[in-house]
């Protein structure tokens, strides 16, 4: 047991100083949402609701923040072989990858806080409902992690993992109801919007953010853990069938 | 006690099979190597062995441990040096090697001695916080060893250790290998150097095409090279048109023309050179050069696999 543990840390240890920390990619979280909130005043050309976009940035900085990352920390450390070095250790595939992917989760959540802090300053953030709001994130988080760790594990490049997540995030942008509300969506592609799993992410951010809300709360959490737990499996499952090979 | 034992391993890759139904077993204690050209799946067989890769066919048992149901288990108490370092380019020497040690659940302060310990041990303590990737290659090929053997593994799986460095670190490599088994670690490695096999190994398997061809001792391996006798000569001219009239006069040799120039007698009994000369002579062909010679591991190797010299020549060039 104990044995587990110290495994775990030290690949979340080596990852956060080797990546995480590293200053690109700390400065990836303040850049993202403050281009994206200036976009939305630009296009507006007028004072920019920000509570409105505000679970927009957040659900799309945790959305590209954690997939990019595990383009990183597995594909580039699988093509460089030192992945083999985390196969070949005592530990199980299941702890492995929590251990790879505790840290894009992580900084996930940190990069969803970002544009809070931002908006902070210069809205009223009263009302919101901050424990929905925790966990929508740390939901959120999760499943575009384990998101991001499928990609990875199913490509052999880091550019295929790029070009793959782009396939994946910017459909998602679009059809998640977060800047286009679902129902003014054409009929025929508003069954694809609730196939991705960024649809009940936003739909719980909203609710806890602007009350506005489509499906339960708990109906949106139940889904979330659904998909995380299909896509780890998959992962799982991946790296069992391409890489130990 | 044989503390590795393969039974009929099959690994196929596709409709290629890399390696084609093997049997082996490594005693607790030895150092066994597994000898061959590149190609010859000793990469695949170790990948097998260490759980990198799944056996098409085949049972592998170490440790008493089902080498595919229970591999977690095993990756516990045995290290691993692949033949291509695999550690991290941009951390340090000390960092990378307290990383490893972490996996296999050491305590920071254990991991820390540890890493302190084999530095210094592998000369390497000036170059402890430098990034690996600024390491040299024998230097990257050292401090992989150090992260193989961190956790003080019974059994060291070594891919090639020798290969691609400097003579001075192979030399240490060697060295490093022989003290670590007088300390009772099991060494399994694989190589294409014959010397290496001949200095280092108790047993030897010889790998060819993805079979083993023969597994033996290495004195038991010499013992019967020298059984027989071998006289090698150096001619001015060709002297390959020369050999049914060679046979015919003495019926007692067989002869292996190694090229133009060169001819190589073998014979079960001992050769007498003078016969030889007076042969040569009376055939206005010059010998530059006459010697017997002790027949090596190099001979069984070529004689056991059917290797043919030159490129086992041209590989052996290739290291220097
Ligand atoms: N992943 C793979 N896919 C297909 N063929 C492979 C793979 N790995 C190795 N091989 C082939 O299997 C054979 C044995 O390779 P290897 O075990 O690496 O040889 P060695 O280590 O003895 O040089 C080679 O012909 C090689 O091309
Ligand atoms: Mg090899």
């Amino acid at each position: 047991m104990i044995d587990n543990t110290l495994a775990y840390w030290g690949i979340l240890k080596k990852d956060m100083r080797n990546y995480y920390l590293k200053p690109p990619n700390i400065s990836w979280g303040i850049i993202f949402p403050v281009s994206w909130t200036l976009m939305f005043y630009l296009r507006s050309e007028q004072a920019v609701d920000i509570r409105a976009i505000l679970p927009g940035v957040m659900a799309l900085s945790i959305l590209f923040g954690t997939t990019s990352m595990l383009s990183v920390t597995i594909t580039f450390e699988r093509k460089s072989r030192s992945f083999e070095r985390l196969l070949l250790s005592p530990i199980s595939l299941n702890l492995l990858m929590l251990a790879k992917t505790t840290g894009a989760i992580v900084f996930g959540i940190i990069n969803a806080f970002i544009p809070v802090l931002f908006a902070s300053f210069m809205i009223d953030l009263s009302g919101i409902h901050w424990g929905i709001l925790s966990l929508a994130v740390l939901f959120i988080a999760i499943t575009s992690t384990f998101l991001g760790l499928f990609i990875a594990v199913s490509v052999n490049e880091v550019f295929e993992a790029q070009t793959f997540s782009n396939f994946f995030r910017f459909p998602m942008m679009f059809l998640c109801g977060l800047f286009i509300p679902i129902g003014n969506l054409p009929a025929i592609i508003r069954p694809l919007s609730y196939i991705l799993p960024l649809t009940y992410g936003s739909d719980l951010l909203r609710f806890s953010v602007n009350s506005e809300a489509s499906i339960p709360v708990a109906a949106n959490l139940l889904v979330l853990v659904l998909f995380s737990g299909l896509l780890f499996f998959l992962s799982t499952h991946n790296i069992k069938k391409r890489w130990i090979y | 006690m044989h503390i590795i034992e393969a039974r009929n391993l099959v690994k196929n890759f596709g409709d290629f099979q890399a390696v084609k139904g093997i049997d082996f077993f490594v005693e607790q204690g030895e150092i066994f190597g597994f000898l061959g050209p590149n190609g010859a799946g000793k990469t695949t067989t170790i990948n097998m062995l260490t759980g990198l890769a799944r056996p098409s066919e085949g049972t592998i048992t170490i440790a008493g441990l089902d080498g595919v149901r229970n591999i977690k288990k095993v990756q516990g108490i045995i290290g691993i040096v692949p033949d291509e370092s695999n550690l991290y380019d941009d951390m340090g020497g000390f960092e990378n090697l307290v990383f490893c040690a972490s996996l296999y659940g050491m305590k920071k302060r254990k991991r820390e001695q540890r890493a302190h310990e084999l530095l210094a041990q592998f000369s390497l303590d000036d170059t402890g916080n430098r990034p690996f990737k600024a390491y040299s290659k024998g230097m990257k090929r050292k401090l992989t060893i150090a992260a193989g053997i961190i956790h003080e593994p019974r059994i060291l799986f070594l891919d090639e250790p020798t290969t691609g460095i400097d003579v001075e670190s192979a030399r240490q490599i060697r060295q490093l290998i022989a003290t670590l088994n007088e300390q009772g670690t099991t060494i399994f490695l694989t190589t294409h150097y014959i010397e290496d096999a001949e200095r280092l190994c108790d047993r030897i398997g010889f790998i060819v095409g993805g079979s083993v061809v023969k597994v033996s001792t290495v004195q038991a391996l010499l013992t019967e090279a020298q059984q027989e006798h071998v006289l090698q000569f150096w001619l001015e001219a060709s002297g390959t048109h020369l050999q049914s009239e060679l046979l015919d006069a003495f019926p007692m040799v067989s002869m292996s023309p190694e090229s133009d120039h060169t001819i190589s007698l073998r014979s079960k009994v001992p050769m007498d050179l003078m016969p030889f000369m007076h042969f040569f002579d009376a055939r206005n062909i010059k010998v530059r050069e006459a010697r017997l010679v002790r027949p090596s591991l190099e001979e069984v190797f070529v004689k056991i696999t059917g290797i043919e010299l030159a490129r086992l020549k041209k590989e052996k060039e290739g290291r220097k």
